[in-house]
């Protein structure tokens, strides 16, 4: 049997996109399942709401289990522009502005594909969710990483972009809040980008704010479509999976100017023709009533970051304050490991799963990825063994 | 919300949380929460601290105590309103709560009990015969499904993959 490795009748695209850095690290996570504390997933811990499974259910029952149009149930797009507009100021056309689609990951597959010419560059600030990289070269462009640092909360500066800004770069990744860092770009340090996008127009922002309900700090997020502009040329991902707890259910949509929406709905109506019509259903009761259980389930998050970050700085690990989605990235330089190998040991020898920063690109390494979508009693449980762990191997 | 809401909320949910680690939760100090919290005891807001048992489980020689519901119909006498009657009955060390109630009765008290018979005794020999308690109705409860918010037999098992990115 070939390896995928050896296998020479793959596509070219296929054989170019890079093995992940932390392959050895996942196999090893995999065969440990059950047997320890797992700070390693990148998904709520909570189960969907039960207002929302309901009505998951009751859509069943009553027969609903046909194709949806293309761009997703008219209902549900006109109440995704509602909420997205009382909550982040964004105003998009129900019917020509938003399409529905099977997870954020497929928005942002079917935006890169709709906007890239082979030999394009997309400029993706790391560390970063590892898709935008792989789905980049799928679609013949070349990635371009820009490292952010924590000493600026892992924001994106303008110096940096305008270095990285080519004649071939057509898009620019912003996913904050960010995943892995937790990072998040308030309302100014995106109005500073904006004087560098002007001298650049035809580049594209394509923004993943699938974490955009989970901030912490009095500032709620800012959407950089909303900025003035901005609409043009940004293409908005959202999802109901971190928020609503509905990853299983994949569902997502992405909102843009007609034209760039258009050109997705024509590779989404013939990969995937329509996103799941019960999960529709799902998110239509989440938009209308689950708000408050949206609230809860920050709370409870918000609380977890306060232990978390507050005793990983205690226990030697320099966590910078993460303000949004579920995830501390705190430095591991005290241990004198790089991220592969701390993270193996540590799974190794107490039994806790954490993810190596360098599984988010080269800027990542010296750190590791902390996800507090954990029960608070597990999150005590990893921090003691941390802190055994860490007094052992500290140099 | 103010700190305290936000402290009551937290102790709703576990009320073995120390001052610390409510403080630590919330992000104040230590000392803020220790003032809260003598501040509502002292005020009553605070009444008590208890756990949520699921009796059924609990391991015991004796069977699982009986939970009955009892619906209770008054006339309000002059100069002894529903209060009075309702002090006379929630004195009683068995009783675990007792409501005034809209509707069909008026007051609903909850009783635990270790016998059936119990609970019979005492509804016919203290409740029934009071003067204003015009007729009682008892329910026996089967099965606790849902406790204090708590789903009694719930399966927590998390069935995440043990990598997500």
């Amino acid at each position: 049997m070939r390896t995928l490795e050896e296998s020479s009748r793959l596509s070219d695209k296929v054989k170019n996109i890079k093995p992940s850095a932390i392959r050895k690290f996942f196999d090893l996570a995999n065969e440990m399942k059950g047997q320890v504390i797992s700070l390693s997933i990148g998904e709520p811990d909570f189960v969907t709401p039960w207002v929302i499974r309901e009505a998951g259910i009751y859509s069943l029952e009553k027969g609903y289990t046909h194709y949806s149009p293309n761009t997703g149930y008219m209902n549900l797009r006109r109440d995704i522009a509602r909420y997205m507009y009382e909550r982040f100021g964004l105003s998009y056309q129900p019917d020509e502005e938003i399409l529905v689609t099977v997870g954020g990951s497929e928005a942002i597959d079917l935006a890169f594909r709709a906007i890239l010419n082979p030999g394009d560059e997309v400029i993706v600030p790391e560390p970063s969710f590892v898709a935008y990289n792989s789905l980049a070269v799928m679609a013949g462009a070349t990635p371009v990483s820009i490292a952010t640092k924590p000493e600026e909360g892992f924001r994106l500066k303008p110096e940096a972009l305008e270095a990285a800004i080519t004649e071939k770069s057509k898009i620019l990744v912003l996913a904050y809040p960010n995943n892995p860092t937790g990072g998040i770009m308030p309302r100014e340090d995106l109005e500073a980008l904006l004087p560098v996008l002007e001298k650049h127009p035809e580049l594209i922002v394509v923004s993943d704010e699938l974490y955009a309900e989970l901030t912490y700090s009095a500032d709620s997020h800012c959407s950089i479509a909303a900025l003035p502009g901005m609409h043009e040329r940004s293409v908005v991902i959202g999802g109901f999976s971190k928020a609503f707890a509905m990853t299983g259910w994949r569902l997502g949509f992405a909102l843009a100017p007609k034209d760039i929406i258009g050109g997705m709905n024509k590779i989404h109506q013939y990969g995937i023709m329509s996103a799941p019509t019960t999960a529709q259903y799902g998110a239509l009761t989440a938009l209308r009533e689950a708000y408050p259980e949206v609230q809860r389930m920050k709370e409870a998050y918000n609380q977890r970051r306060r232990v978390l970050i507050r005793r990983l700085n205690a226990i030697g690990l320099d966590c910078f304050e993460a303000e949004g989605a579920f995830y501390a990235f705190p430095n591991i330089a005290c241990c004198g490991m790089d991220s592969n190998t701390f993270c193996e040991t540590l799974l190794a020898e107490e039994q806790v799963a954490v993810i190596p920063g360098v599984a988010f690109g080269e800027c990542g390494e010296g750190f590791v990825r902390i996800s507090y979508a954990a029960s608070m009693d597990n999150i005590k449980e990893a921090l003691r063994r941390l802190e055994r762990f860490v007094n052992k191997y500290r140099e | 919300m103010s700190r305290k809401e936000e402290i009551l909320h937290l102790l709703e949910e576990d009320s073995r949380l120390s001052s610390a680690e409510i403080a630590e939760r919330l992000g104040y100090d230590e000392e803020d929460i220790v003032v809260d919290m003598a501040e509502m005891t002292a005020d009553k807001v605070i009444l008590g601290y208890t756990a949520v048992i699921n009796w059924e489980k609990a391991d015991s020689r004796h069977d699982a105590p009986v939970d009955a519901l009892i619906e209770v119909n008054i006339t309000p006498q002059r100069g002894m309103g529903f209060d009075k009657i309702a002090k006379r009955i929630y004195s009683f060390p068995q009783v675990k709560d007792c409501y005034l109630m809209s509707g069909g009765y008026d007051l609903l008290v909850v009783m635990k009990a270790r016998t059936l018979k119990e609970v019979a005794n005492f509804v016919f020999d203290k409740i029934a015969p009071m003067d204003s308690v015009v007729s009682t109705q008892t329910h026996f409860i089967l099965r606790h499904y849902k406790s204090h918010g708590i789903i009694m037999n719930e399966n927590e098992e998390d069935n995440r993959e043990a990598v997500v990115l």
